[in-house]
């Protein structure tokens, strides 16, 4: 995904690099506190990383293979300021070194991949690991989650950047199909990785783990299922543990509902500023006969979501909604199970019957 | 822990455009790619002299063309997409070949080919006359924030580090007979993905605990200042003044 020179029209790739040099100014003073006087040698251990884990292939299936990205991994790992600066650096360092993204497309680049992706994740995880019972497999649940929405939310700023700097007039709503239907399977993969990889870090290190600090102080020792150090005692402990978990399931299910709602209303609302000048753009073109053609040309892969010739536009973006809405379907029903495995999970009789 | 280790896309020389400081450099090639961004498409003849420019470039530099054709190749899957533009493009179409093809799509595709092909050669002419530690000099002397600069160069200086160890950890794995072939094997690879995240932080732990015991307070010394005289400048800047003359005259033809 990386935007070369002439993607992106001049005044758009300007405006793009002073949100850039913004969001990594205020990153610079956030991965201070994040990192203190550590910070340079840390993040930049972690861009390292970054860069290498790149080059790491995870194969699919038949001899593809996909790499990961590394935002919502940098984010989770270290805390979203450092996460902004390390994947920054490795775009920057792509860019001059390696000829991968254009020089003037940076700022693009650095919004698109470093700040919406990173800041998408964390924002995301931080809101599920607060939602989410205080459990490890929360915490890889919520990585996966916000994996999977950051892929396709940062398509969705690129979508975004073109319809306002593109140089060439595509229909938003194919851009947007296109690109939003190519990473939501990139996504999927992310997602899957980057929560198995912090699940990893957490079985070792959870202290290194940024996204799951508030984690550890819950931790308590069992002895063969039995709580040993719980002030209350283990019988006792055992009892009232299920109440709050059901009155949280509850809040669990409407916060949850209202996240997934939430980015259901960014994704349609970005689709609601584009149908209209999609289909403005389509009227104002030269009739039936040019859309007919367009529509013989459905041999492309992008025309593939383009179903009819006049309402082409809105159609292609409600299948990107459906898209959206199927995202958000699966990120709910990772969290539903999540929580009725938590709940089979516990050893008390109590729950089950309230969780069945 | 010196830097010295050249990059694969460095190629050792000691061309004039070798011998110039990196920042002037840096600030040139920017200023060039600025320069080919803002130019209109419509006027094709300036991409080829743009073009004509860099091979100069290329020639004084002694970098070879097959070097440089080689390193574009990157831009692939750019051109995959620039391929679709005319396919999808709105806007009046005309018939090529049997094709229906959108005049737009094809001004698209020509514009984002014909730009990002000159930008990806303008990086690869940079990168390869420029070692790593002037790179890092010449960012530091353009003013980029210090702290971002050391995150830079501790990446660039431990990268070949982390690259290996994740090459000894699929040695040990393969070793072991593990062969990934599908997705089920994701959670090995994710595991050495996590082990190696861990390896990076303490190592970074460790590094900083060495450079605090050897006076590190926030900020590197400045061993080597670079500076760059008038004629350097100027030299440097000879590649976007000619730039924009083309620029300027392709938007007034």
């Amino acid at each position: 995904m990386h935007v070369p020179d002439g993607f992106i029209n001049a005044p758009t790739s300007a405006v793009t690099g002073v949100v850039a040099a913004g969001a990594i100014a205020v990153s610079l003073r956030g991965a201070r506190r994040e990192l203190d006087e550590r910070t340079a040698p840390l993040a930049g251990l972690v861009a390292a990383f970054i860069f290498a884990v790149q080059m790491l292939n995870f194969p699919v299936a038949a001899g593809t293979s996909g790499h990961l990205l590394g935002g919502a991994l940098a984010a989770i790992l270290v805390g979203p300021c450092t996460g902004v600066l390390c994947v920054s650096v490795v775009l920057l360092m792509q860019g001059i070194l390696f000829a991968d993204g254009g020089l003037t497309a940076l700022g693009v680049n650095i919004t698109d991949m470093a700040i919406v992706t990173t800041v998408v994740a964390y924002a995301l995880f931080r809101g599920l690991v607060k939602v989410l019972p205080r459990t490890r497999r929360s915490v890889t649940v919520a990585s996966f989650v916000a994996a999977l929405v950051s892929v396709p939310a940062a398509a969705l700023a690129f979508t975004l950047l073109y319809w306002i700097g593109g140089t060439t007039d595509v229909s938003i709503g194919k851009v947007a199909t296109a690109m939003v239907g190519v990473h939501v399977l990139i996504g999927i993969g992310e997602a899957a990785i980057t929560a198995l990889t912090v699940g990893a870090v957490i079985a070792v290190r959870p202290d290194l783990v940024y996204g799951a600090r508030g984690l550890q102080r819950k931790l308590r020792l069992r002895v063969n299922g039995e709580l040993v150090d719980a002030p209350s005692g283990a019988p006792s402990g055992g009892a009232p543990a299920p109440a709050p978990a059901a009155a949280r399931s509850h809040r669990t299910v409407w916060i949850t509902g209202l996240v997934a709602s939430l980015v259901l209303a960014g994704f349609v609302s970005f689709y609601a500023s584009a149908d209209p000048d999609g289909l403005e753009k389509v009227a104002s073109d030269k009739g039936i006969d040019a859309k007919a053609e367009e529509h013989a040309s459905a041999d492309s892969p992008l025309a593939d979501y383009g179903v009819k010739d006049i309402t082409d536009a809105r159609v292609s973006g409600g299948l990107a909604g459906v898209i959206g809405v199927g995202v958000t379907v699966v990120a709910g029903s990772a969290v539903f199970w999540a929580v009725r495995r938590r709940r089979g999970d516990d050893v008390s009789p109590s729950t089950t019957e309230t969780a069945v | 822990m010196g830097a010295g280790h050249a990059h694969r896309l460095y190629r050792h020389g000691h061309s004039a455009v070798h011998g110039l400081p990196p920042h002037t450099k840096l600030a040139a090639s920017f200023a060039f790619v600025v320069v080919v961004v803002s130019t209109p498409r419509e006027a094709m003849w300036a991409f080829g002299l743009y073009a004509v420019l860099l091979a100069a470039v290329a020639h004084a530099a002694r970098v070879p063309a097959p070097f440089l054709l080689k390193r574009l190749l990157i831009e692939v899957p750019f051109v995959a997409f620039a391929v679709l533009l005319p396919f999808v493009a709105q806007g009046e179409r005309v018939d090529v070949l049997g094709l229906s093809l959108s005049v737009e799509g094809l001004w698209g595709a020509w514009n984002v080919l014909a730009k990002g092909t000159l930008g990806v050669a303008a990086s690869v002419l940079l990168a390869s006359t420029t070692e790593l530690r002037e790179l890092l000099l010449g960012l530091q002397r353009l003013r980029l924030p210090p702290l971002l600069v050391q995150i830079a160069s501790f990446m660039i200086r431990y990268g070949d580090v982390i690259a290996d160890e994740m090459r000894r950890m699929r040695i040990a794995r393969e070793s072991r007979g593990f062969e990934a072939k599908g997705v089920r094997h994701w959670g090995v690879l994710a595991k050495s993905a996590g082990a190696l995240f861990i390896r990076s932080y303490e190592r970074g732990e460790r590094v900083h605990l060495a450079m605090v015991s050897r006076g590190y307070a926030g900020s590197m010394p400045v061993i080597d200042e670079v500076t760059a005289s008038r004629a350097q400048w100027s030299y440097a800047l000879t590649l976007p003044c000619a730039a924009l003359v083309v620029c300027l005259l392709g938007w007034t033809l």
